[in-house]
């Protein structure tokens, strides 16, 4: 007999075992429920919210915010945070200004500083939690603080316009899918999301940075100990959230056609709260980058959603704290039980 | 001298290390240490907890620097300044406690830091799944290498960290405690490989207190006491009781135990019946008796930890009773079982002990901060006066009761622990590995200070990985294996063979639990 019960499972069903008792994977088809579920009760609730113009803000609004999303999401999941993002994206935006509009270089080299300069921040960050052993709380809430001012020095303290750079404002609003598809007026911005995403999540899962970013997370010393120079990839992690700030710079920018120096301060928790809510641990070793992309959107449809309801900004915002906090207490639940 | 040593004599060695010295803070734990390892030969070292060690393979691994002294590999001086450092020489490591990524699959466990990859970053995860099967194939380990970590059972986790080790292509293997928490059939796989091994010409450095493992593998053994290498002999010609006597550096004190007091009459403090609580803890009952100190061993993972957090309240019971004094109680958190006099001195001080950044005073008071109270306010002479009473009566040795306690050492962290425990008037205290991490000076005195409590009338509950430790204290031992309690023992009779025998009583292969609980 225990012969017999010593013939292994097949794998493919025991893999399939793992994903469901991943908390990561159950999180995720909780909230993708929850969008669901949001959707249809502001479609219910008023006849403006399932409108091709409504979705497509609705998807403009979510943009800035998932790439600031998946920017959290690499640092989240080795255990780390990153409160500067939103200021980051601010200074990002500001020297793609400085580079086009103080000195006149052409798009590309505005698009190129931008997620260099986001690297930058993120290298920076990087270098004072791995290598000076600060934490990252306290690295990032320095940088945050830091960029915010350097962002108004540049700038003067006054809005960089972009109207020499006729082309900058197309890469946020206009649509590329829509010219394609006149039916599908998606703004760019969306098109930009997509396929940060798509970047994102074949780098955290197909890629050895990927990998690292889950071990770090899980338990740092075992990955030390396996031989892995921790500090660098912990660096190298930064240095790709900060790039991925950039582009929301770019995004955010494009969007206003101008950078506002004062702007940024708030995203970052809007876009840890979109990662939490996917499902992504805030102790790190696990999340997915679709997961956050739903959390983002979920945040998104809320505050259209009350909008349109009419509810005064002052609630929407109450309402959106007690969705991140029902979302991350049913994750406990859940574990408890696991 | 046998024709085996003379053969051995004439290979010049793989490694050596001489005079090595190593101190933590002001504390020399390594002095002068000497160690040769030839190759194709499997080297035992042995010694008492927090005799060095250890400490000495971690600095050959690259995980600690030396602070004098020579190693060479293949009579080459080496600088091992990181693990990365010591893959590239050819050394391995299987270190004691797990260090595994339990998110992670058992093959991306297996080669973190060396991933098989395509155009240089992306994963490879065909070959990389392929290249774990075929080394748990070589280790006869039936695992899908794609499984969580995390979801495995403490024993096949080690068997992924003995796997990790071994995939190294190590000419030198050092191997700490590997068996702990291996079964029987699981062992014979390890040392089958271990065999392999040595074919090879591989060194292999093992380090264990299980004395029959030994005389099965070990061809030397070099014997640590107190941070110093004692001896190195041959396994097969050195009676066991001499290594012991070398161990402890008197003729076997281990085996010393004080009179066991008849505590059979004496009022039950403590009765817990039929405690269950998922996998972790499973129909648990016991008596434990005023003045009698009651001894848990097992394997890690075997679950005395859980009951003992069960019953504290520190975590929630699915089922079961629990009578303090004859009077059944319902304790939901820690805060009914110290109301109801059970104090847990958890294995992990640090994190569930003490508030190490606070002062000798307040760690005692902590728990007792009510009593204290005067108008609102916390009565700090008070505290003191209470606080330097047991500085006095337990000797903490401390400069004053306002030094911080993370500047303690390890024994006088453990009895502020007790003080806080005592003055909150307790009377039925769980001690859970009470000397981990404390030097053997400091243990003796905890032991003491264990049995003085119990001669006091407190009824005491040691759970204990150290086997000698168990039997040197206990009064009686409970064995657990896989959440169940599989043995009782009279702290007289016992042994550490008939410990070991409960402690790998399995009612059914590891493997097999997921399968069976499907067929049921």
């Amino acid at each position: 007999m225990t012969q017999e019960l010593s013939i292994p499972r097949p794998s493919a069903f025991s893999s399939v075992k793992t994903a469901l008792f991943n908390p990561a994977t159950r999180q995720k088809l909780l909230a993708f429920a929850s969008l669901i579920v949001l959707m249809a009760f502001f479609t219910a609730a008023s006849s403006n919210f399932l409108t091709t113009d409504n979705l497509v803000s609705i998807l403009q609004s979510t943009a800035v915010n998932g790439v600031l999303a998946i920017a959290c999401t690499f640092v989240i999941i080795t255990a780390g945070i990153d409160l500067s993002v939103g200021t980051m994206m601010t200074f990002c935006a500001v020297m793609a200004g400085v580079v086009l509009t103080y000195w006149g270089m052409p798009l590309p080299l505005g698009i190129l500083a931008a997620i260099l300069f986001g690297a930058l921040c993120g290298f920076t960050s990087g270098v004072l939690i791995a290598k000076l052993k600060i934490p990252p709380f306290i690295a990032t809430l320095g940088m945050m603080m830091l960029l915010k001012g350097l962002s108004l020095v540049i700038s003067g303290t006054k809005p960089i316009y972009f109207n020499d750079t006729p082309g900058f404002s197309a890469i946020s609003q206009d649509s590329l899918i829509g010219e394609l598809l006149p039916a599908l007026p998606i703004p760019n911005a969306v098109l930009i999301l997509f396929l940060v995403a798509v970047g994102a999540s074949i780098l955290l899962n197909k890629t050895l940075i990927g990998r690292y970013t889950f071990a770090l997370g899980s338990n740092e010393e075992a990955v030390r100990l396996s031989g892995v120079n921790t500090a660098f990839w912990k660096v190298v992690v930064y240095s790709i959230s900060g790039g991925i700030c950039g582009i929301a710079g770019l995004l955010i920018a494009s969007r206003l056609n101008s950078a506002q120096p004062a702007l940024g301060q708030g995203y970052e928790l809007d876009a840890i709260a979109a990662v939490v809510i996917g499902g992504t641990s805030l102790s790190g070793g696990t999340g997915t980058i679709l997961g956050t992309i739903i959390g983002a959107f979920i945040m998104s449809v809320l505050i259209n959603g009350l909008r349109i309801m009419s509810v005064a900004q002052e609630w929407q915002t109450v309402v959106t704290g007690v969705i991140i906090i029902l979302a991350v207490y049913t994750d406990i639940l859940r574990r408890g039980k696991a | 001298m046998g024709p085996k040593d003379l053969k051995t004599a004439m290979v010049s060695p793989l490694v050596s290390l001489t005079h090595v010295s190593k101190s933590f803070a002001a504390v020399r734990v390594l002095d002068q240490v000497n160690l040769e390892l030839l190759p194709g030969e499997v080297h035992a070292l042995m010694g008492e907890n927090g005799a060095g060690k250890s400490t000495l393979m971690k600095i050959l691994a690259g995980v600690y620097s030396k602070d004098s002294g020579k190693m060479l590999l293949d009579g080459m001086p080496i600088e091992v300044d990181s693990p990365r450092a010591a893959q590239h020489l050819g050394i391995g490591i299987i270190h004691q406690e797990l260090n595994l990524m339990n998110h992670l699959t058992a093959a991306q466990n297996l080669f973190i830091g060396r991933e098989p990859r395509r155009f240089g970053l992306f994963l490879d995860e065909d070959t990389l799944n392929a290249q774990a099967r075929e080394i748990f194939d070589t280790l006869h380990l039936q695992l899908d290498p794609r499984t969580v970590v995390g979801t495995l059972t403490v024993a096949r986790q080690q068997m992924v960290e003995i796997a990790k080790a071994l995939s190294f292509d190590s000419r030198v293997l050092i191997m700490d405690e590997p068996t702990a928490a291996l079964n029987d059939a699981e062992v014979a796989d390890l040392f089958r490989v271990i065999a392999q091994l040595k074919a090879r010409g591989v060194g292999i450095v093992y380090i264990s207190h299980k004395m029959d493992e030994l005389q099965r593998i070990a061809d030397r053994v070099t014997v640590m006491r107190d941070g110093q290498t004692v001896a190195t002999v041959a396994m097969a010609s050195t009676p066991v009781d001499r290594i012991i006597a070398m161990m402890v550096g008197r003729e076997l004190a281990s085996g010393e135990h004080a009179e066991i007091p008849d505590t059979s009459n004496a009022e039950v403090a403590l009765d817990v019946r039929h405690l269950n609580r998922g996998r972790a803890v499973r129909d648990v009952s016991f008596t434990l008796r005023r003045g009698e100190i009651l001894g848990f061993a097992g394997l890690m993972g075997a679950g005395r930890t859980e009951v003992a957090r069960a019953i504290f309240g520190a975590d929630p019971l699915d089922s079961g009773e629990v009578r303090v004094h004859g009077e059944l109680v319902k304790i939901a958190s820690p805060e009914d079982a110290v109301r109801h006099g059970i104090g847990y001195l958890s294995e992990d001080r640090k994190h569930f002990g003490l508030a190490t950044g606070l002062d000798v005073e307040t760690n005692i008071a902590l728990s007792s901060m009510r009593r204290f109270l005067k108008a609102g306010f916390i009565d700090t002479a008070a505290t003191r006066r209470v606080a330097q009473d047991y500085v006095r009566q337990l000797q903490i040795k401390t400069p004053s009761v306002t030094q911080p306690v993370r500047l303690l050492s390890g024994g006088n962290q453990q009895k502020v622990v007790i003080a806080k425990w005592l003055l909150r008037n307790c009377d039925i205290l769980f001690f859970d590995e009470p000397t981990r991490g404390i030097d053997v000076g400091a243990k003796s005195e905890i032991y003491r200070l264990i049995r003085e409590l119990a001669a006091q009338g407190k009824a005491i509950v040691m759970i204990s990985s150290e086997l000698p430790e168990v039997l040197r204290m206990s009064h009686r031992i409970l064995v657990m294996c896989e959440g169940r309690i599989t043995g009782e023992l009279s702290g007289n009779g016992a042994t550490q063979e008939a410990i070991m025998q409960l402690a790998t009583k399995r009612e059914a292969p590891v493997a097999n639990n997921q399968t069976l609980a499907q067929a049921a």
